[in-house]
Parts: structure tokens; C-alpha cells; sequence
């Protein structure tokens, strides 16, 4: 319950900061740039929306084994989306090994959607161009 | 930081080419995560070489009955082999067979082999043992299509290779019944087991 309501503020607190930032930064000719979600246009980032984009739920090693990162690197990057509001995260036990699961947020799947809308729009502008 | 500079760039080839760079990957990364602990490659080795026992010792029965019961037993090995080497694939990484990515294969890949058990008990009933084969291959291959439509493309395509011999089976005499299966379930097994266990990882 605690961990839960903890996620749920920083989620809100991520928000607020994101809308700052954007407004901060909206000059006209970084347009495509400003659009473009940094949180998850990073490789890694990317490959943990992605995956589990087609999962319900993986657990902490599986994404390990899947991206083939290291511990730090992944969490980290985790921890950032998961901030973002992008992942929920369930830590239980399995036996006396802790276990992490990530599902991905309706929030986040949208993210992952606007993204691959954003890099399909770049083709077509190109092309047409 | 990985400050995306393509964008703000004025090459407009360097824009599309990034942006089909990132498709690609999220397609990638996206083939991996679905098939990656679902489907035990080794495991389909496996049950290719029993199934191709199987076939050795069915082709020595004189009479239909034994011939049919020897798959049968044959079907049980696979299905533990199956079971086991999925659920330690899923172990090791951590997940349980029914929360992990493994779930939807299994949800989709049971209920054509429930379908196939019970038209068998049905035949075997009926004594008209002539259309079993077929079926089983089939039924087996729709379910690896319908479980390993999300998955990598070889998994699905497995299926359908599977379905072609079902579908040959049915139309083909009694005396060929046993080659197909070998080549369907022990064939097939064999060679695409090989293949997912190489490319993706067990």
C-alpha cells in the first residue's frame, strides 16, 4: 500500500515537472525536437518500453537477460520511467529472492505509441519533402 | 546525455534513416521480448529425437491400435519435455509459467490440443483411426500459429509447416501416416528447435 501511494506521488510530481519544462523550452524552430519524448527515445529506455509493450509483466532479471545490461544500468533506467509514471513495479518474494516485476502503464504505452507515430511522421516528411 | 542531434540537423536523409533506425530496433526488441522464455528451443530438439523414436518403434507394430497408442505414449514424453524445459526457461529468469511471458503461448496453444485429444478419444471410439494423424498435426500446428502469432516469425511459420503435413495427412494413405508424423513432430522439431535455440538464446 505504502510503496504504492509512494509511486503514485512521484508519478504526479514528475508530471508537473515535465509540463514546466516543456513550457519552458517551446521555441518554435526546436519544434520536432521538443515533441520527440526524451524519456524514451534513450536506447535503453526504448528496449524496456518496447518489451514490455508485448508482456504483460517481466521481472527484473528477465528484462536483464533480454536488454543484456547490467544491474545499475538497467535500474536506473527503470527507476526513471517508473518515475515518469511509464512503469509500475511490483517487488515481492519469491521464496527468500526478491522479485521485481515491471508492467507497463496506460501512460506509457501511450508514450511508446506517440513515439512510434513521431518517427513514422519523420519518414513521411522526408519522403514527401 | 544522447541528445538526439539528427533531428535538429538540416539533413533530411539523416532524419528518416534515424527514425527507421529507431522502428527497427523497437520492432526487434519487440520479437525478442515475446518469444524469449516462451518457446524452448533445446527443448523442441528433444521432443523432435523421441518423436523420431517413436516413429521407429510405431513403424514395427503390426496392427493399427499399437501403432496409434505408441504416439500416443510419445505425445506424453513430448508434453513433459515440453513442460519441463518451458517452466526451467521461465525459472531461470525468474517468472512463473503463468504470469511470464509464457502465459499466452500456453492459453493459446492448449485449447487446439484439448480439441485434438478428445477427436482422438472420438475416433478411437468410432474405430475409424484413418484421419488421427492429420489431425494431430493439424491441431498441433494451429496451436504453435495462434500461440506464436506475437512471437518471433519462425515460430509461427513452424505452425504452418505443421499444418501443410496435417493437411497432406489427411489425403494421403495409411502407409504414409507414419513418415509425416516423423517428419512433422520430428522433423519439424528438430529443425526449427536448432534454429530458435540458436538465434534466441536456448
Amino acid at each position: 500500500m505504502a510503496a504504492k501511494s509512494g509511486a503514485y506521488r512521484r508519478e504526479r510530481a514528475e508530471g508537473d515537472e515535465r509540463n514546466k519544462r516543456s513550457t519552458s523550452a517551446a521555441r518554435p524552430a526546436e519544434n520536432t525536437a521538443t515533441n520527440l519524448d526524451r524519456l524514451i527515445h534513450e536506447r535503453t529506455r526504448l528496449a524496456i518500453v518496447s518489451a514490455l509493450a508485448v508482456n504483460e509483466s517481466l521481472t527484473f532479471n528477465e528484462l536483464k537477460e533480454l536488454l543484456r545490461a547490467t544491474d545499475g544500468n538497467l535500474s536506473v533506467h527503470a527507476r526513471k520511467l517508473e518515475d515518469a509514471g511509464y512503469l509500475g513495479c511490483a517487488k515481492s518474494f519469491d521464496g527468500r529472492m526478491p522479485k521485481t516485476e515491471y508492467r507497463l502503464t496506460a501512460a506509457g504505452r501511450r508514450a511508446l505509441e506517440k513515439y512510434l507515430n513521431h518517427m513514422e511522421a519523420l519518414i513521411r516528411v522526408t519522403r514527401e519533402g | 546525455m544522447a541528445v538526439p542531434e539528427p533531428f535538429r540537423s538540416q539533413a533530411p536523409v539523416g532524419i528518416a534513416d534515424h527514425a527507421r533506425d529507431n522502428l527497427r530496433f523497437i520492432r526487434e526488441t519487440m520479437e525478442r521480448a515475446a518469444s524469449f522464455t516462451a518457446v524452448p528451443g533445446w527443448g523442441g530438439v528433444a521432443m523432435g529425437i523421441t518423436a523420431l523414436g517413436a516413429a521407429a518403434i510405431a513403424s514395427r507394430q503390426a496392427s493399427p491400435l499399437p501403432w496409434l497408442l505408441t504416439w500416443i505414449a510419445e505425445a506424453f514424453i513430448a508434453i513433459i519435455i515440453a513442460g519441463w524445459t518451458t517452466y526451467s526457461k521461465a525459472r531461470q529468469a525468474g517468472s512463473s509459467l503463468f504470469t511470464g511471458p509464457g502465459r499466452r503461448f500456453v492459453y493459446s496453444f492448449a485449447p487446439p490440443l484439448f480439441v485434438g485429444a478428445l477427436l482422438t478419444v472420438l475416433h478411437l471410439r468410432s474405430s475409424e483411426i484413418g484421419p488421427i494423424p492429420g489431425q494431430w498435426l493439424l491441431l498441433y500446428g494451429t496451436g504453435v500459429v495462434t500461440g506464436g502469432a506475437f512471437s518471433i516469425r519462425i515460430v509461427p511459420l513452424m505452425g504452418l509447416c505443421f499444418m501443410v503435413l496435417g493437411a497432406v495427412a489427411l489425403f494421403s494413405p495409411w502407409t504414409w501416416q507414419n513418415a509425416l508424423l516423423a517428419a512433422g513432430f520430428g522433423g519439424l522439431h528438430i529443425i526449427f528447435g536448432a534454429v530458435i535455440a540458436r538465434k534466441y538464446g536456448g
